[in-house]
C-alpha cells in the first residue's frame, strides 16, 4: 500500500514550488484558485452594490455623483455575472468537485484547465485596467447599442468592456469543453450515465448551454468592437444598421446564462439535500430531466427581456408562453426536494439552511418571473425596481445561497477543517433577512414607479422608507459576508479535524482525505450504484480493486456505461497555459490600445507556444520497472 | 515489473489513438461553437437584410462572382487532397502524406492570396453601411480561420518530417483535416449567402 501511495505522490506531486504555482496542472489548484478568486471578486461586485444603496437610502442626496453611479451599477453587474456568478460554478465548484466525484484523478485536458484559469484571471484584470485610464464602462451590463457605440460612449471604457468579455469567453467555452469530455470520458468504472452525481449532471448540462449561448456573446462583443474601433455600422441605424440585433445577439446568450449560473447550483441543492437527509434522493431522474429540459427551453426565451422593443404580439406570446413553460421543470424539482426531505431524517446543520434560505428566496423569484413573462404586466414594470427585485432574488437566492450552503459543505474536503456551526447559523440568519430586506421591497418601489439605474429619486411617501430598509438589508448582507470570513479564518486555525466523510454523504469526493491527496485516490473506485459510499462500505475492498496510475495515468471510459477502455497518459506540470494565456492577454491589451507590433508580437508567441503545446511528449515506455 | 492494473480480471490496453480520443471530441466541440459562431453571423446578416429597404445598398454593385468561384474549386480540390494525404499515411506512405498536406497547403495558399487581391480591389468600403460591414467581416472572418488552418498544416508538415506519424498513429493529421474540411464548409455558406444571394433576391418581400 505505502509502496504504491509513494509511486503515485511521485507520479502526481510537482517537483518544485515554482511549478506548483505556474505550472500547476491539479484541478483542485485550479479549482481552489477559481473560488479564491471569484469570492474576491464576490466581495468587491457587493462593495459596488453598497455603494449603490448608500447613495439610494434617502432621497436627493449626492454620495457619488451620477456619472459614478452609471460606472458602479455596470460594475456590479458585470463583475458579479462574468466574474464571480459564471466562473464559481463552473471553474470553481466544478474543477474541484468534479474529478473526484466521478473517481477519477483529473481533467480531460489538465493544461487546457490551468490555462482557462489563466485566461479567467487576465480577464479579470483587463476589465480592472479601466479604473487606470479614468474610463470606466458606464452602461449597463448589457451595454445595449447605440449607447454602447462609438458615438455616445467614446474613449476606451467599452472597450475595455467588450474586448474583455471576448477574452473571458475563451476560457469559458474551454472550460466547458473540458467539463463535457471529463464527464463522458474519465468516469470510473461501472458509473453508468444514471449513477452520475445530480451535481455532475448539472455541470454538464450547464457546459453544453455555455457551448451554444457564449459564441452568442462572443460575436456581439466582437462586432460591437468592430464598430467601435474598425467604423462598421453593426448597430448603427443611420448607416444600415439594427440597434435590435444587439439585444436580439446579447440576450439569446444572456437567458441561457441566467441557467448557466443556476443549474450548477441546483445540482448543489440537490447533492446537500441529499445528504442532508440522509436517503436517495427522490426523483432521480426527475431531476435530470428537468435540468435538461430547463437548458434546452432557455434558448427559446430571450425575447421575454425585450417584450418593450415594439415586436410583433405573435413574437411576444409565443415567447411568453415558452417563459412559463420553464416554470414546470422547475416546479418538479422543488417537489423532488420536498419530497426527499419529507422522506429522510433532517440534519439541521448551515448548509441545509441555507439550501432552506434558496428554496424560499428562489420560490418568490420564480414566482415574480411568471409574473414578469406576462406581456401586459411586463409592459409595466420594465426597467423599474421591480425587475431588480425578480432578478436578485434569482440571482442571490438561487446562485449566492446555494453556494455558501457549498462553501460551508465542502471546505471540510478542501480544507480538512470544519467550519463553525454557531457562526454559520449567524452567518445564514443575517444573510437571509439581509436578503429579503434589501430586495423585497424593490418589488413595491417598483410597482410605484421607481426606475432602475437612476442615481436618485424625489422624496415621496413611502419610497423613502423603503429604499433604507433596503440599504439597512445590504449592510446586514454586508456583516453576514464578514462573519463568513471570520468564521473561515477560525477555522483555518482552530476547526475541528473534518476527517474523511464529515457528514456521512454517499458520493466519492467523501472517499478521499481532507484534503485529497495530489492523486485523489489510492485506489481507482469501482461504481455500483448511486451513492457508492452508503451502499457499498461494507464492501469497502470492492470500491477499490484496480490501481491505475504507477505513472500519471487515468482510465478512460466508454461514454455511456462506463466500462473501463484504455489507460491514457497525462500531461504534468507545464508553463504553457501560462504562457499561451499571456500571449493572447498581450494580443487583446495591443487591440485594445491600438499598438500593433505588440499585436503582432503576442500573436507570433501564441503560435509558438501552442505549437510547443500540441507537440507530442516522449512515448512512455511499456512497462515500468 | 509490476503488473498492469486490471478491472474485473481485464487489463485495459494502453492509450491507443482512434476517433475515440478525448482530443477528437474535444476537436468535435470546438468546431461546434465555431460552427454557432458562423451561423449568429448568417442569421445577424439575414435579420439586418430583412430590416433594409436595398441591399446592396443604393450605389453598390452587388459582388462579383469570378474570383470566389475559383476559391471555390480551389478550397474544394484542397479538401480532396487533404483526404488524399491521410489516405496515404494510413497505407504507412509517408511520402504521400507529405505531398498532399503540401499540395493542401499551397492550394490554401493560393485562396488566401486570391481573397486578399480581392480586398485590395473592392471597391466597397468598410464604414459606408451595414451592407459593407457584413460582407467584410463574414469574409474576413472566415479568411482568418483559413489562415489559421494554413498554420495548421504548416505544423502538422513539420511534425511529418520529424516523423511523428505511421500507419497506426495519425491523430493530428485527421485532426487537423477536420478542421480544414469545416472551414471549407462554411466557406460554401459564405459563397452562397454573402456572394451569390445579393445577386438572386436583392430586396426580400
Amino acid at each position: 500500500m505505502t509502496f504504491a501511495a509513494d509511486r503515485l505522490t511521485r507520479a502526481w506531486t510537482p517537483p518544485n514550488f515554482i511549478s506548483s504555482v505556474i505550472g500547476s496542472v491539479d484541478h483542485k489548484q485550479i479549482g481552489l484558485r477559481y473560488i479564491v478568486t471569484a469570492l474576491i471578486f464576490f466581495c468587491e461586485a457587493g462593495m459596488a452594490g453598497m455603494v449603490a444603496r448608500i447613495q439610494l437610502s434617502r432621497p436627493g442626496i449626492d454620495f457619488v455623483s451620477p456619472s459614478h453611479y452609471d460606472e458602479i451599477f455596470t460594475f456590479h453587474g458585470t463583475v458579479a455575472i462574468f466574474l464571480f456568478a459564471t466562473p464559481i460554478v463552473l471553474g470553481g465548484f466544478g474543477n474541484y468537485l468534479v474529478p473526484l466525484m466521478l473517481g477519477t484523478r483529473d481533467m480531460a485536458f489538465p493544461r487546457l484547465n490551468a490555462f482557462s484559469y489563466w485566461i479567467y484571471l487576465f480577464s479579470g484584470i483587463l476589465l480592472y485596467g479601466s479604473f487606470f485610464t479614468g474610463s470606466t464602462p458606464d452602461t449597463g451590463w448589457f451595454a445595449y447599442a447605440p449607447l454602447s457605440g462609438p458615438q455616445y460612449s467614446p474613449g476606451l471604457n467599452l472597450d475595455f468592456w467588450g474586448l474583455g468579455l471576448v477574452f473571458l469567453g475563451i476560457s469559458t467555452t474551454v472550460s466547458g469543453g473540458n467539463f463535457i469530455v471529463t464527464i463522458f470520458r474519465l468516469r470510473a468504472p461501472g458509473m453508468s450515465i444514471n449513477r452520475m452525481p445530480l451535481f455532475v449532471w448539472g455541470i454538464l448540462v450547464t457546459s453544453f448551454a455555455v457551448l451554444f449561448a457564449l459564441p452568442s456573446l462572443s460575436l456581439a462583443a466582437l462586432l460591437l468592437e468592430f464598430d467601435r474601433l474598425g467604423g462598421t455600422s453593426f448597430f448603427d441605424p443611420t448607416r444600415g444598421g439594427s440597434v435590435l440585433l444587439w439585444q436580439h445577439l446579447f440576450w439569446v446568450f444572456g437567458h441561457p446564462e441566467v441557467y448557466i449560473m443556476f443549474l450548477p447550483a441546483v445540482g448543489i441543492v440537490s447533492t446537500i439535500i441529499t445528504t442532508f437527509s440522509q436517503t436517495r434522493v427522490v426523483g432521480y431522474l426527475i431531476l435530470v430531466l428537468a435540468s435538461v429540459s430547463i437548458a434546452f427551453l432557455s434558448f427559446g426565451v430571450w425575447v421575454h427581456h425585450m417584450f418593450a422593443t415594439g415586436l410583433p404580439p405573435v413574437a411576444l406570446n409565443f415567447f411568453a408562453a415558452a417563459g412559463m413553460v420553464i416554470s414546470i421543470p422547475s416546479g418538479l424539482q422543488f417537489f423532488a426536494w420536498i419530497a426527499t426531505l419529507w422522506k429522510g431524517n433532517i440534519l439541521w446543520r448551515t448548509p441545509l439552511l441555507f439550501i432552506l434560505g434558496f428554496v424560499f428566496t428562489l420560490l418568490i423569484g420564480g414566482l415574480t418571473g411568471v409574473m414578469v413573462s406576462v406581456v401586459p404586466f411586463d409592459f409595466q414594470v420594465t426597467d423599474t425596481q421591480f425587475i431588480v427585485a425578480h432578478l436578485h432574488y434569482v440571482l442571490v437566492g438561487g446562485v449566492v445561497m446555494p453556494l455558501f450552503a457549498g462553501l460551508y459543505y465542502w471546505i471540510p474536503k478542501m480544507t480538512g477543517k470544519m467550519m463553525g456551526e454557531s457562526l454559520g447559523k449567524w452567518n445564514f440568519w443575517l444573510f437571509f433577512i439581509g436578503v429579503q430586506l434589501a430586495f423585497f421591497p424593490m418589488h413595491i418601489t417598483g410597482m410605484m414607479g421607481m426606475p432602475r439605474r437612476v442615481y436618485t429619486y424625489m422624496s415621496t411617501p413611502g419610497l423613502d422608507t423603503m429604499n433604507m430598509i433596503e440599504t439597512v438589508g445590504a449592510f446586514m448582507q454586508l456583516v453576514a459576508v464578514l462573519i463568513f470570513i471570520v468564521n473561515f479564518a477560525k477555522s483555518m486555525l482552530f476547526g475541528e479535524e473534518a476527517g474523511n466523510n464529515p457528514w456521512n454523504a454517499g458520493t466519492l469526493e467523501w472517499a478521499t482525505q481532507s484534503p485529497p491527496e495530489d492523486y485523489n485516490f489510492r485506489k481507482i473506485p469501482i461504481v455500483r450504484s448511486r451513492d457508492p459510499l452508503w451502499t457499498e462500505l461494507e464492501e469497502s475492498a470492492a470500491i477499490a480493486e484496480p490501481t491505475a496510475g504507477v505513472e500519471r495515468e487515468i482510465y478512460q471510459t466508454t461514454a455511456l456505461a462506463a466500462k473501463p477502455e484504455a489507460l491514457i497518459r497525462m500531461p504534468g506540470e507545464s508553463y504553457l497555459p501560462f504562457l499561451a494565456a499571456l500571449s493572447i492577454a498581450l494580443l487583446f491589451v495591443g487591440v485594445l490600445l491600438g499598438v500593433l507590433p505588440l499585436t503582432i508580437a503576442a500573436a507570433v508567441c501564441g503560435f509558438a507556444v501552442f505549437g510547443a503545446w500540441f507537440w507530442p511528449e516522449p512515448e512512455a515506455s511499456e512497462v515500468t520497472p | 515489473m509490476t503488473q498492469r492494473p486490471q478491472v474485473h480480471g481485464v487489463t485495459p490496453p494502453r492509450f491507443v489513438e482512434g476517433t475515440h480520443d478525448p482530443a477528437t471530441w474535444g476537436l468535435a466541440l470546438f468546431i461546434t461553437t465555431e460552427a454557432i459562431i458562423f451561423t449568429l453571423l448568417f442569421v445577424s446578416y439575414w435579420y439586418v437584410r430583412s430590416g433594409s429597404t436595398a441591399w446592396p445598398p443604393v450605389g453598390d454593385a452587388p459582388p462579383k462572382l469570378l474570383i470566389p468561384l475559383i476559391n471555390t474549386a480551389i478550397l474544394l480540390s484542397s479538401s480532396g487532397t487533404a483526404i488524399w494525404a491521410e489516405r496515404g499515411i494510413k497505407r504507412g506512405s509517408q511520402g504521400q502524406l507529405r505531398l498532399g498536406m503540401a499540395i493542401t497547403f499551397a492550394l490554401g495558399l493560393a485562396f488566401l492570396a486570391l481573397q486578399l487581391n480581392e480586398y485590395a480591389n473592392e471597391e466597397l468600403v468598410l464604414q459606408s453601411s451595414a451592407y459593407a460591414s457584413f460582407f467584410f467581416v463574414i469574409t474576413g472572418f472566415h479568411t482568418t480561420h483559413v489562415f489559421v488552418g494554413l498554420m495548421m498544416w504548416a505544423y502538422v508538415q513539420l511534425r511529418a518530417w520529424c516523423g511523428h506519424f505511421n500507419a497506426g498513429k495519425h491523430l493530428a493529421v485527421t485532426n487537423v483535416g477536420w478542421y480544414w474540411h469545416f472551414v471549407d464548409v462554411i466557406w460554401l455558406f459564405v459563397l452562397a449567402i454573402v456572394y451569390i444571394s445579393p445577386h438572386v433576391a436583392p430586396v426580400l418581400p
